[in-house]
């Protein structure tokens, strides 16, 4: 397995995906000899884990079970330790596409971060393009670096510790693409510009703040940008449940319209449907994205 | 490598490219002397070839496009004076002096856009008194309607599924291009996979995800009735090699293929004994000189339409198991002039041709190791998904859009009862766009009321035997496991 290539079967130094339920999964790194303790039991990686089919249902010591999952970047996005502020699928399906990625593409982002985007990114781009990541952070640098060659991509990406505003990208004239999550972007926008291709690509900028979104739009403006346009993505969940609602008696005359279903208790009668149940609470703010294009002249 | 890249940055004969004008999106086709429509404007593409994708051209008379000055003329920053409010602003209809006569006159003298605003702006008695935005403003609208700028464009995902669905939402099922995005990333599209795709939006998703693959890996498309669709995929304008990845199979045939009835070594040795059969004097031939009686078999097409007979000749064993009506066909051709025997040898070879395409298809789809499963489209996606998920491997994530909530609730319900799926999930996602101006930033009045739902999740081995493990797998979890490694 890799995060860029589909294998059958889990093999020493795999990462898979232990999932519980959707809210609760986690990572493991298959290994020889090692345990992992689950609250359904332990999984003994020798046994339970090397040699068995991606998909697959273990069983756990306490009776329980679980199943273990392939790796994908949108599951690495659910289960990465954060070191900062992450980048959710959404989003980053939105930058993929407005900032037209595919295999082959090059592309500069900053800052490296928890490395979300970066496994997206990557995973797009393979096997012939390749990501130049900067992270002003050392130690997220140096982190991210490591996981990169965990996860078998380190071929793909290069990782930079230095400060975009100031050193840029690191490489000049190469990039169809710039994706910038910094606190300042309007002072990297002119780095952005030079790491792109002399004829042109694309570029993105994400910002929680509408004020950071203006004075990026404003630089972008002065620097040639064209195309600039601003857009806020939202994922909405819908819970697919079975609502019960009780149907009003009018007494003994009346009939019952539809296919109502009585209940045992009494002369209380329901009618069931299902429906698409929003939850109560929803991401409503991620941040600003704003996309521009580098044209020709 | 470095001259391939050159290339692939100008535009020739024959490319498809997008249009874009504001943000009005056209694909067309780069033919030399051909017209073509734009914004109630004809042009001629001639031009455009051998320029770079992305210039910006202007549109002269006769519809011809003129190449790109090399200087951009900077539209010089006069001295503003401007209104502070418009209580004084009364609308009488006069304040043009401009009449509709004079500007047609202006156009015909050939006045490129950025003139007739101008003259507009000078014409305007009350421009000088609007605020300094309000004037921005009409200046924007005016050129809007006047400056004929219009850029080539390389096709891409972005750009067609902006374009469908500004243009024809109806033909893509309402498929937001958000929404598209999503699906593209939920299904884990890459280079190297085998993807699955059924999509009734023209062929636009599956353009996005054979985009995504790169020509790496295979595209399985499933198709209803009698051929796959694929207007919006041909816009994208793929390297001949990305067509090689590229398979089909008929949505009919799929029980067949599930049933293990569709015998696919014997129908090709039958189909191959038909042909020969078909013409005495080829029985002897080697199977590879079929494909060249086709080809011989054209030029002789005339000759044969013009035959009342030739209704008596159609051999439309359109299913490879219908080998009966095959076998008759076949012994009525020995009987039949050299001239149907070759027409009935063309469909013969056409034929084989859908069968061989079909038989790689099914190769494909029989080891049922797909890496995932694409769904778009007007079909109800309940029955779609039962059956096509049997080809999916496990782990692997399937993605299924519908424009209406409604059978995707039903979906997941059945999913549900069916087993093997896990973390499913309904969504949609809403897209909002924003003006960002000095002092003007604010969300755009108009958004879009809805891009349609999308149901994923992930495919997972499906259980043999009856262990009713204790544990619901879609319960969330009190509290997250965290890993221990004994290893120190």
């Amino acid at each position: 397995m890799s995060f860029v290539e589909y294998g059958e079967y889990i093999q020493e130094g795999d990462i898979a995906i232990v999932f519980l339920g959707r809210e609760s999964m986690f990572p493991v790194k298959a290994q020889h000899g090692t345990q992992t303790q689950t609250k359904y039991g332990v999984i003994r990686h020798s046994s339970d884990l090397i040699g068995k089919r991606f998909g697959s249902k273990v069983n756990c010591s306490k009776g329980g079970w679980v199943y273990v999952l392939h790796p994908t970047p949108e599951l690495w996005t659910q289960n990465l330790p954060h070191r900062t502020q992450i980048l959710y699928s959404t989003d980053i399906s939105m930058i993929t596409m407005m900032l037209e990625l595919k295999p082959g593409s090059v592309v500069c982002e900053s800052g490296t971060g928890s490395g979300s985007l970066s496994h997206a990114i990557i995973r797009t781009i393979a096997p012939t393009g390749h990501l130049y990541t900067v992270e002003f952070h050392e130690q997220r640098a140096e982190k991210a670096a490591e996981e990169f060659r965990e996860h078998k991509v380190a071929h793909l990406a290069t990782v930079k510790n230095q400060d975009v505003c100031k050193e840029g990208f690191g490489v000049v004239g190469v990039a169809d693409a710039v994706f910038l999550d910094i606190p300042s972007p309007w002072e990297a926008i002119g780095h952005a510009k030079a790491a792109l291709k002399e004829e042109g690509g694309r570029m993105c900028s994400f910002s929680p703040c509408i004020e950071q979104v203006q004075r990026t739009c404003l630089a972008m403006d002065e620097l040639g940008f064209k195309e600039i346009s601003t857009l806020e993505v939202l994922l909405r969940v819908y819970d697919v449940r079975s609502v019960s609602l009780q149907l009003p008696d009018f007494g003994m005359e009346t009939q019952v319209e539809g296919d109502p279903k009585e209940t045992g208790t009494g002369q209380q009668a329901t009618a069931i449907c299902k429906s698409g149940v929003t939850p109560k609470d929803m991401a409503g703010h991620t941040g600003y994205l704003t996309f521009a294009t580098k044209s020709l002249l | 490598m470095e001259k391939i890249s050159v290339d692939h940055r100008t535009i020739k004969e024959g490319n498809y490219v997008v249009l874009k004008r504001e943000n009005v999106f056209k694909a067309v086709q780069v033919q030399i002397k051909r017209k073509v429509i734009f914004e109630k404007q004809w042009l001629h593409l001639d031009s455009v070839i051998g320029q770079l994708y992305g210039t910006s051209f202007e549109v002269a008379a006769g519809g011809t496009l003129q190449a790109p000055k090399p200087n951009p003329e900077k539209n010089p920053k006069e001295t503003k004076e401007a209104g502070m409010d418009n209580r004084n602003i009364v609308d009488d209809g006069r304040s043009q002096k401009l009449t509709r006569d004079d500007i047609e006159t202006l156009k015909e003298q050939g006045l490129k856009g950025q003139e007739i605003v101008q003259q507009l702006i000078e014409n305007s008695s009350t421009f000088r008194d609007k605020t300094e935005f309000a004037q921005e403003k009409y200046i924007k609208k005016k050129k809007k309607k006047y400056d004929n700028t219009i850029t080539v464009l390389k096709p891409s995902t972005r750009i067609l599924a902006l374009m469908y669905h500004g243009r024809e939402p109806g033909k893509i099922c309402h498929l937001r291009y958000d929404t598209l995005a999503q699906m593209l990333t939920l299904g884990n599209v890459h280079a190297g996979s085998k993807i699955i795709v059924f999509d009734t939006c023209a062929g636009l998703v599956l353009g996005a995800v054979m985009e995504r693959m790169g020509g790496y890996g295979s595209v399985i498309q499933m198709y209803p009735g009698g051929e796959p669709v694929r207007a919006a995929t041909d816009n994208f304008g793929f390297p001949e090699h990305f067509y090689k990845t590229l398979h089909e199979f008929p949505l009919c045939k799929v029980n067949l293929l599930l049933d293990g009835t569709l015998s696919l070594d014997k129908d090709k040795k039958e189909t191959v004994s038909a042909v020969d059969e078909s013409n005495g004097a080829m029985s002897k031939a080697p199977q590879d000189s079929v494909q060249k009686m086709g080809e011989e078999v054209e030029g002789e097409k005339d000759s044969a339409q013009a035959s009342p007979e030739v209704d008596t000749m159609e051999v439309t064993s359109e299913l490879p198991e219908d080998k009966e009506k095959e076998e008759r066909a076949a012994r009525r051709e020995n009987k039949a002039p050299v001239v149907y025997i070759l027409q009935a040898l063309e469909k013969k070879v056409k034929q084989e041709e859908k069968r061989k395409k079909h038989l790689e298809a099914a190769a494909l789809l029989q080891g049922r190791n797909a890496d995932g499963l694409v769904i778009a489209g007007r079909f109800h996606p309940t029955p779609l998904v039962l059956s096509l998920l049997k080809f999916v491997a496990p782990s692997r994530p399937f993605v299924i859009y519908c424009q209406h909530k409604e059978p995707l609730i039903e979906c997941h319900t059945k999913l549900r009862e069916r087993g093997g799926v896990i973390g499913l999930q309904l969504s949609e996602t809403w897209l909002r766009h924003y003006q960002v101006l000095p002092n003007r930033t604010h969300p755009m009045l108009l958004m879009s009321g809805g891009g349609g739902y999308i149901l994923s999740g992930i495919t997972v081995a499906m259980d043999t035997a009856t262990s009713s493990g204790p544990q619901k797998t879609e319960e969330p979890a009190p509290k997250r496991q965290k890993l221990q490694d004994t290893e120190s």
